[in-house]
């Protein structure tokens, strides 16, 4: 009985098809299936699927390409601002984009997230950030929150030892390079149109040679946070957002006033 | 018309990529090849050919915006020197997993750590065992002279594609730094679109829209599919050393003795044996052009006609390993060498020989 329902003009959703059949490796709960989704997405409404190159991180996204129905190269950890800015300086008409989580992005890889968003790349960087290291098994990342508990600072991070969670978000915003900076989340729907609308932006920023567009999206892991997803989003809400606001800070190439 | 100039090596490297049709050059300076992207960036490549010219932020991210360029299907090279190439390795490991074309000049100075900033020659096993992670060869040219530094810019070119593999050029200050005359080559056409299309369907710049997406990686978490893949790699190896073999024979007709030595070793060792003809030892040079693959039949077809190998290195003694594994021992090698970026002179190199051969 429910046939005569499947019409076209009754259809409100279906996936993109600039994401691949292949099952997400994500553990359940995790934000990066929704992440990767609405890139997809936004690639496909700007029909860009043959005019984009994606550079995959090392971290649980590593097989980002196995998920992304666009041409990818999967990058050494931490280096993916660098083959993003030169694949965009060979092919400059191209959408360049990378995806990093925050152990690739601000800690190996902290020189070429700078320096690429210094020199005013015309590229898009996602960071994916999850205060740990997932696809290790749950180590401290550069964004550990202080107190938090992780398989290397097992007893919360100590600041005064482990140094202090490292806002890069707020760090490249700085740089004159830069010329979008926001935070965004995934782990509602009021949130993944929010965090669409903003990919979306930095993808038609980087077609005007405007400089980095830069996204974060602060995500969960509720494997290496061991929780339940549920919890893990209620702990992400009561804990990240605190240290990691949302919201956009900088815009057009100036920043926001709050 | 020959267009000749007088040119530092690290001069004529650097016009010979704009010439080559390299699509882009990403660098970060060092002693003795900074004149490569300072050449460059004087030259304005963008200008004279569309090339693309960066200084990047390190050496670690020269080396992975050649594993995006190459990837994306461009002509790409980049130079360094012992330190900077050490940096490298990481990334050279990839690129040559996921068999990406493009070429890394190593100028060497003398180690180990920061060295000094003076020839030497004690990158070889670095250069030609691997270097970095994992079982994979680079194609490793050496030039003896400026002419040579030019022309294999060029060269690298055609073998890096051909091969689908990263190819070095391991040179040293000496070359790097001394002028010399050059014939230079016309300039070529960077590739087409077109030509990217037709010759690198597997490069990552756009999903066509009746085609799969393309994906450049060296993951591959099945251990069956991984060996697959090393397999081939090994076979593509064996053509490699099948098919790529490069040497110069000097004077091996009536030799006696044979001298081993490339670059600029060959260069002081061409003056000893003329002091050595002299006297009357008839001795001759046999000069790996290719260091990998390394010239093994031609060095073991001499074995049995002559008294023993002499080999001549600017290191504690590396490629020496490679020449008695390719006599396998029948006759006697010896071995002379100068460290840290002193240079032998001929007649010290004469006495080493008479010591051993005496």
């Amino acid at each position: 009985m429910y046939t005569e329902l499947i019409k076209p003009e009754n259809l409100v959703y279906t996936k993109t098809k600039v994401m691949t059949d292949k099952e997400l490796s994500y553990c359940p709960g995790c934000g990066h299936g929704t992440a990767h989704r609405i890139i997809m997405e936004v690639i496909e409404e700007m029909g860009i699927q043959g005019e984009t190159i994606g550079v995959a991180p090392v971290g649980c996204s590593v097989l980002a390409y196995e998920f992304m129905n666009i041409d990818v190269q999967q990058a050494a950890h931490g280096r993916a601002p660098a083959l993003a800015t030169a694949i965009k300086r060979l092919w400059p008409e191209k959408y360049v984009f990378t995806y990093q989580g925050d152990g690739d992005l601000a800690a190996i890889g902290t020189a070429e997230t700078i320096h690429a968003c210094n020199r005013g790349e015309n590229i898009v960087i996602v960071f994916i950030n999850n205060g740990i290291y997932g696809m290790t098994g749950g180590q401290m990342a550069p964004t550990t929150l202080p107190n938090m508990k992780s398989s290397t600072s097992p007893y919360g991070r100590d600041e005064t030892e482990m140094g202090h969670p490292l806002k890069m978000t707020e760090l490249v915003a700085n740089l004159p390079g830069v010329y979008y900076v926001t935070r965004q989340a995934v782990h509602k729907p009021s949130h993944v149109r929010k965090a669409k609308k903003a990919i979306r932006k930095a993808f038609e920023n980087t077609a005007k040679k405007t400089g980095v567009s830069f996204v974060e999206i602060v995500s969960n892991c509720n494997s290496g946070w061991k929780m339940r997803p549920t919890d893990a989003n209620q702990w992400m809400e009561d804990n990240m957002f605190p240290y990691y606001p949302l919201g956009d800070i900088k815009v057009d190439g100036l920043f926001v006033n709050k | 018309m020959k267009e000749l100039r007088l040119m530092k090596g690290n001069e004529a490297m650097a016009e010979a990529m704009i010439r080559a049709g390299y699509d882009g050059y990403f660098g970060y300076p060092i002693t003795p090849q900074s004149e490569v992207m300072e050449y460059l960036q004087a030259e304005r490549p963008m200008e004279r050919t569309g090339m693309v010219v960066l200084q990047a932020e390190s050496e670690v991210a020269s080396i992975n915006m050649l594993y995006g360029g190459a990837g994306s299907g461009k002509n790409v090279v980049t130079s360094s020197s012992s330190p900077g190439i050490s940096l490298m390795q990481e990334g050279l490991s990839y690129i040559a997993g996921a068999e990406l074309p493009c070429l890394v000049i190593n100028v060497q100075r003398g180690g180990p750590g920061l060295g000094d900033i003076q020839p030497a020659q004690a990158d070889y096993f670095q250069a030609v065992k691997g270097g970095g992670h994992g079982d994979y060869k680079l194609i490793v040219i050496a030039p003896a002279s400026v002419q040579e530094s030019s022309d294999f810019v060029k060269l690298a070119l055609e073998l890096s594609n051909k091969y689908r593999n990263p190819v070095m050029i391991l040179t040293d200050g000496a070359i790097g730094q001394m002028m010399e005359k050059v014939e230079l080559f016309p300039q070529q056409p960077r590739w087409t679109i077109e030509e990217i299309r037709e010759k690198k369907p597997w490069a990552t710049f756009g999903k066509p829209a009746d085609g799969e997406r393309r994906i450049i990686t060296s993951l591959d978490l099945l251990p069956e599919k991984l060996e697959a893949h090393n397999t081939h790699l090994q076979e593509k190896y064996r053509t490699i050393e099948k098919n790529e073999v490069r040497y110069e024979e000097i004077m091996c007709e009536d030799a006696e003795y044979i001298f081993v030595a490339y670059g600029l070793a060959s260069r002081i060792c061409q003056k000893t044996i003329q002091l050595l003809r002299e006297k009357g030892i008839k001795v001759g040079i046999i000069r790996p052009i290719t260091l990998y693959p390394f010239p093994k039949d031609i060095l073991k077809s001499y074995a049995s006609k002559v008294n023993g190998f002499f080999v001549v290195e600017m290191n504690a003694g590396q490629m020496v390993e490679d020449v008695q594994l390719a006599v396998e021992c029948k006759e006697k090698v010896s071995f002379y060498g100068r460290t840290g970026g002193v240079l032998p002179t001929p007649e010290e190199v004469m006495e080493a020989f008479e010591k051993s051969f005496k």
